[in-house]
């Protein structure tokens, strides 16, 4: 399940948006024209209300001029609710393929375990505490820890992932997930979940966005936004009496479409006041959210809430664990160090030798290192009795005709040598040494041939490989200003070299689950976001103590319980890209807020003359975009205004790019492109806008 | 010399001298408001008023300390008001003259000079007595700006503390700022104003005859004392009616120089304490930026429109000398009109009615900056930062983090509070310029049309950002315009103060938040940029509409 860190990480991104969405979720668009699920949105409430107070007024009074800003209203309002439902939708997707897996099932309760008399009962009935057994071909009835047995679990309908995983009692992969399914043998399952509280069902809340609670960046934000709604509401509202004090002044000047001697018409306020407004943040604000939370379900990370996601963004340090996540699970031999005179193949063939019958990854390395630097093949082991590692000799070896090999532990080789009559050379000390200040781990190979002083050959250097790309991810969280500490429970001096080889700026040498919640307790302590990965029971207390936990979906259910977030993928190095989605929908907001408020120039350009040059003729000078006529005029900056939301739908899900860079680049690159772009644009849009307009008949 | 170039000097001088102000005076407001000792009188006060100076405020109480003084001040200030007639020093008028202070005017007038704002509807000079000149509300002068002054303070160690949300002593700042900054500065102020020609006795005035063989009763009184405070506190209120256009009050062109750099100096300094009391000079320097940007492209944009000035009586003689003295000419009137109104002061040596169209435009459009380039004397920096906050906000979410500002988040309290600050004066500018026309009380105006509207919306503008100065053309001193302009003033003042302390406290509660690599810079040149551009942007876009329909129609 190990995934290797690629030096390009998955682009986020989720391609264009298919027309095909938008269409497919008109329904659920018109569904929340409700009044009362839109008046959580105080934005696109005020453009209801407008849309609602024009309709009125059109019937009244109607117009070609008056109709088309109403229905245009009403597409702003529904554009708006469109982006929240095509958002939605793609989580409903997931959720339908989640519930096919919570099927009903019964389940084989053991009501006096450790007796195995059985009981059926609905799996839906069961309770905390209780325990089931599973077979082959069972499927899992409920969320809990294996605490009998071993066997393979097909976990595809929560994961995806079609390779089965093995579950066992004891240890962090003991945990299994209900409307999962056992493919081989037996395993007795404590339940640890409550009624319909299990992983599947949260999963299909959260995916669904069925209890979504505004994050508090989102809720600042909102405030802001309604800040500006106020504002421009005040202005327009106060402009009436204004209006007619002008109008009053300059009686002789003929009625207008926009002004007479009643003040403005009532359209024309609710259209300059809908421009005004940040629609287009507004309505794209929540679909934004969900989109951030979608991004996550994508990559196989199930976010509890936002928070945890918007945290993310703010994360100032990494507590990465080094084993699995900055470096390869297991050690590999890196060379042969020959010593006493003996030649480098003489020794790699012994080290060769010895390690042929030898499974574990350490000796595989040996085999295939020998093999790539002497051009050593694999030979015949006919013949060979191969000695196993066990704890008391702390080595293995072979025994030949005549000859026998060993290698392990310098101690425990170097007592051998001497036991067989040989006398070691400093030499072989002073290797050992040299490896272990590295950060490797030294095997002293050595052999007796029968009849002759047993002698040490060498000694084969392993180490751990550090992931590649490893070094530049680092850098790149660097830039970000973001702090990496690397988490292990080797020595201080092991630990240093593979922290200065992989590039992260700080590392917790024989770290234990306490020194680990210590370091999250002292980070947070000078006001720093943490962010963690873990799997075991005993990273529980420090994934729920870390700003950001994400826990293992291999791991224990206390584990995943602790965490706010759970990887489907277990796949540690997923923390890097779930920051930077962090920021990523971050960035979204402000860069859409910026965008929304920039616009607004434009519109006044278009929307001030066309109210007032008729009184005041010098302020068609402020007609720079040389609009037609005051109708198409106003007209246009509706258009634009509704427009540009569908435009913007695929942005709003996707999130704009990023790219890990330092706060001052990000800012520079997204202020030219949505704050100067924000001027700019509204000023072309409609102007072409308004040269279609004013081709059809009787608007001009 | 001609007048550009002379106007170019008189400009740059006063940018090195505020420049050294910024540096020394903003270092001794720091030494003032961080000290630990208490000098002799000091003790006195506290002990004369029940203050332990040592107890530190929440966000609460400090508001309630500020609120509980003013509405003091404002009820010793209206009463003194109504008495004055049976006060003694009442040397200038004939008897009756009571009648002149209405309630609705002592009711106007006392939260005008309560809340820095001195909009003055009335002539000092046959109005008031010299009693109430020098006790009211010159007091007023020096406390009003030392609570604005102390508010400010409170806001920066909001950023500057953390985890307890203590803002200080409000009494402690009142004291001191009064005592170590304003008074003194002031002695020296006024001395040298003597010094350049204005008047500071006790006369009932002189009776002189004039050219023409008329009669003109000349009146003296403490008027140089008044004016070192009116300009110092950024206050503006006058002795005489036409303010420092009075030869008596700022009689010559150095005089001029003078009492403009008096108007910066304190606004100037001020970011330097932020900076300062920050650990971080580059933040102070960052906020100055900003306020220099705006304040000399102000500067420059009025004396142009003036220099430039179209329109039909400018054209005819020559220059837009209309309203304007010939001791300042053209370049010194505009540029004392920017200052007046880039801060709260108000002080007027010259006619904004009769200004060009829109070189009339921009004392309206400083105010609507919300007086933060510089600002008054305090709400200068608490505003500018308050903007600050919110160009945070936006421009750190663009960075990818939840904002925060000098390792404070700004989150969804900060917002509402920044956000509220910064609604409540554009709300009451334009309420009451609608009330004003839509209840028919601009017809107490001179001009109609465009030039009338501004000057309705002037009025509203200035007393809602406590500025004070105004367009004149309108006939104020109505029950009408004295209750919604006095009601503008004190709301205008309190309302935002108290948004601003709330703003202080949950600063001050939370912990910081180290700096990164991904921690927006707030001293660069970039986010000066966004921060002047934030406030232009949001103003116009509030008030266009409303700009449009006065010196735009007008002007273009």
């Amino acid at each position: 399940m190990t995934t290797l860190a690629t030096t390009s990480p998955k682009k986020i991104g989720a391609g264009l948006l298919d027309p095909r969405m938008l269409w497919k979720s008109l329904p659920d668009a018109l569904r929340k024209l409700n009044p009362a699920s839109l008046w959580r949105n105080p934005v696109m409430f005020i453009v209801w209300v407008g849309a609602v107070f024009s309709t009125v007024l059109a019937i009244t009074d109607p117009s070609a001029f008056a109709w088309i800003i109403v229905v245009w209203l009403w597409l702003t309002v529904v554009f708006a609710n469109l982006a929240e439902a095509v958002a939605e939708g793609r989580g409903k997707a997931q959720a339908a393929t989640l519930r096919q897996a919570k099927k009903d099932t019964i389940a084989r309760k053991l009501p006096r375990w450790p007796a195995t008399d059985e009981v059926a009962i609905e799996a839906v009935a069961l309770k905390q505490g209780d325990v089931v057994v599973c077979e082959a071909g069972d499927t899992i009835p409920g969320d809990g820890d294996v605490i009998e047995g071993i066997a393979s679990v097909d976990e595809s309908a929560i994961t995806g992932e079609s390779a089965p995983v093995i579950r066992e009692s004891g240890g962090d992969r003991s945990a299994v997930t209900g409307g999962t399914k056992v493919l081989s043998d037996r395993i007795v399952i404590k339940i640890t979940q409550r009624p319909g509280e299990s992983f599947i069902d949260r999963m299909i809340a959260l995916v669904e966005g069925a209890n979504r609670q505004k994050t508090p960046n989102e809720i600042a934000l909102n405030i802001l936004l309604a800040s500006l709604t106020i504002i421009f509401l005040l202005t327009v509202v106060t402009l009436q009496p204004m209006a007619i004090y002008a109008k009053a002044w300059q009686g002789a000047a003929p009625d207008t479409i926009a002004l007479g001697q009643d003040g403005l018409s009532g359209i024309v306020l609710v259209s300059l006041l809908v421009a005004l407004i940040p629609t287009t943040i507004g309505a794209l604000l929540s679909a934004i959210g969900i989109a951030g939370m979608d991004r996550l379900v994508q990559r196989n990370v199930l976010a509890m809430s936002g928070r945890a996601v918007e945290a993310a963004g703010d994360v100032n340090t990494l507590l990465l664990d080094k084993t699995g996540t900055i470096t390869l699970g297991n050690r590999q031999a890196a060379e042969f160090l020959p010593v006493a005179g003996t030649d480098a193949q003489e020794l790699a063939n012994a080290a060769q030798l010895s390690s042929l019958a030898d499974e574990t990854p350490e000796g595989r390395s040996i085999v295939v290192l020998a093999k790539q630097q002497y051009n050593l093949r694999e030979r015949e082991t006919a013949g060979l009795l191969f000695v196993p590692f066990t704890a008391q000799t702390r080595m293995s070896g072979v025994d030949l005709p005549g000859r026998q090999v060993r290698k392990g532990a310098a101690t425990a080789v170097m007592k051998w040598v001497r036991d067989n009559g040989g006398h070691p050379t400093d030499e072989v000390g002073h290797v050992v040494d040299a490896i272990s200040s590295s950060g490797g781990t030294p095997l002293v190979v050595a052999e007796v041939v029968s009849g002759q002083q047993a002698r040490a050959l060498g000694v084969i250097h392993l180490k751990d490989v550090v992931k590649q790309g490893m070094r530049e991810r680092f850098d790149e969280m660097r830039r970000m200003g973001i702090r990496t500490v690397m988490i292990t429970g080797d020595n201080p001096l092991t630990a240093k070299a593979i922290a200065d080889e992989a590039g992260v700026d700080d590392f917790l040498a024989e770290a234990t689950p306490e020194d680990k919640l210590a370091l999250i307790r002292k980070e947070q302590e000078g006001g720093r976001l943490v962010a963690m990965t873990g799997d075991g029971t005993n990273d529980a207390p420090a994934l729920a103590q870390a700003d950001v936990g994400v826990a293992m979906n291999t791991g224990t259910s206390a584990a995943k319980e602790a965490g706010n977030m759970v990887d489907l993928d277990s796949d540690p190095t997923k923390l890097i890209e779930i920051v930077e989605i962090g920021k990523q929908l971050l960035i979204t907001r402000g860069a859409l807020t910026t965008f929304s408020i920039a616009n607004d120039i434009a519109k006044y350009f278009a929307i001030i003359p066309a109210m007032f040059a008729g009184v005041y003729p010098a302020l068609e000078g402020m007609n720079i975009m040389r609009l037609t006529s005051p109708t198409t005029a106003i007209i246009s900056a509706i258009i634009f205004n509704a427009l540009v939301i569908i435009a913007l739908i695929p942005l709003a899900l996707r999130g704009v790019r990023y790219t890990p860079s330092s706060a001052s680049k990000l800012l520079t690159r997204n202020l030219w492109i949505y704050g100067l772009g924000g001027i700019i644009a509204p000023f072309i849009g409609i102007k072409l806008i308004d040269m279609i307009v004013s081709l059809i008949p009787g608007i001009s | 010399m001609n007048t550009t170039s002379a106007g170019v000097i008189f400009v740059l001088s006063l940018i090195v001298a505020l420049a050294v102000a910024y540096r020394y005076l903003g270092d001794y407001l720091y030494r003032v408001v961080s000290g630990s000792k208490h000098s002799a009188v000091e003790r006195g006060l506290y002990r004369a008023i029940g203050v332990n100076p040592a107890a530190e405020q929440t966000w609460g109480t400090y508001a309630r300390s500020v609120l509980a003084f003013s509405a003091v001040s404002l009820l010793f200030l209206y009463a003194f008001l109504r008495l004055q007639d049976f006060l003694f020093a009442n040397p200038n008028f004939e008897t009756g003259i009571n009648e002149r202070v209405f309630d609705h005017l002592a009711w106007n007038t006392a939260v005008s000079f309560v809340t820095n704002t001195n909009w003055q509807a009335y002539s000092g000079e046959s109005t008031m007595t010299h009693l109430v000149q020098a006790a009211g509300l010159s007091v007023q002068n020096f406390v009003s700006a030392a609570v604005g002054i102390a508010v400010a303070v409170a806001l920066v160690r909001g950023f500057a503390r953390s985890r307890n949300g203590q803002l200080g002593n409000f009494w402690v700042d009142l004291t001191r700022i009064t005592l170590r900054v304003l008074l003194p500065i002031s002695a020296v102020a006024a001395i040298l104003l003597i010094a350049g020609g204005a008047v500071q006795n006790f006369t009932d005035g002189t009776v002189v005859s004039t050219l023409t063989g008329g009669e003109q009763h000349l009146t003296g009184g403490l008027v140089a004392s008044q004016e070192a405070i009116k300009e110092l506190g950024t206050n503006g209120g006058g002795f005489y009616n036409v303010n420092s256009a009075h030869p008596f009050e700022n009689p010559s062109a150095w005089t001029n120089w003078l009492q403009i750099f008096l108007i910066f100096c304190i606004p100037v300094a001020l970011p330097r304490v932020f900076g300062r009391m920050v650990k971080d000079n580059r933040q102070g320097y960052a906020i100055i930026a900003v306020m220099g940007i705006l304040a000399i492209a102000s500067i420059a944009l009025t004396n142009v429109f003036e220099l430039h000035g179209a329109g039909t009586v400018p054209m005819a003689i020559g220059a837009a000398m209309e309203g304007k003295d010939i001791r300042f000419g053209v370049s010194d009137s505009a540029t004392f009109a920017a200052a007046t109104t880039l801060t709260s002061t108000g002080a007027v040596n010259s006619f904004h009615d009769s200004y060009t169209a829109l070189g009339g435009m921009m004392p309206m459009f400083n105010m609507m900056l919300g007086e933060v380039a510089p600002g008054g004397v305090g709400a200068g920096l608490y505003g500018m930062l308050v903007i600050a906050v919110i160009t945070v906000f936006v421009a750190g979410l663009m960075v990818g983090r939840t904002p925060e500002y000098l390792g404070k988040k700004i989150g969804a309290r900060e917002i509402k509070f920044a956000s509220l600050y910064f609604l409540i004066t554009p709300a009451l500018v334009l309420i009451g310029t609608a009330a004003a026309l839509a209840s028919g009380n601009w017809r107490t105006q001179a001009n109609v049309g465009p030039h009338g509207f501004s000057e309705v919306l002037y009025a509203f503008t200035s007393a809602s950002n406590n500025n004070g100065s105004a367009f004149g053309g309108i006939t104020v001193n109505t029950p009408w315009w004295d209750t919604a302009l006095g009601l503008c003033m004190l709301l205008g003042r309190f309302l935002p103060i108290i948004m601003v302390l709330g703003l202080a406290g949950s600063l001050a509660a939370q912990k910081p938040t180290p700096a990164s690599a991904g921690t927006l810079p707030t001293h660069q040149p970039l986010f000066v940029a966004m921060v002047a551009g934030v406030v232009v942007i949001l103003v116009a876009l509030t008030f266009l509409p409303a700009l449009a329909l006065g010196p735009l129609a007008e002007g273009l």
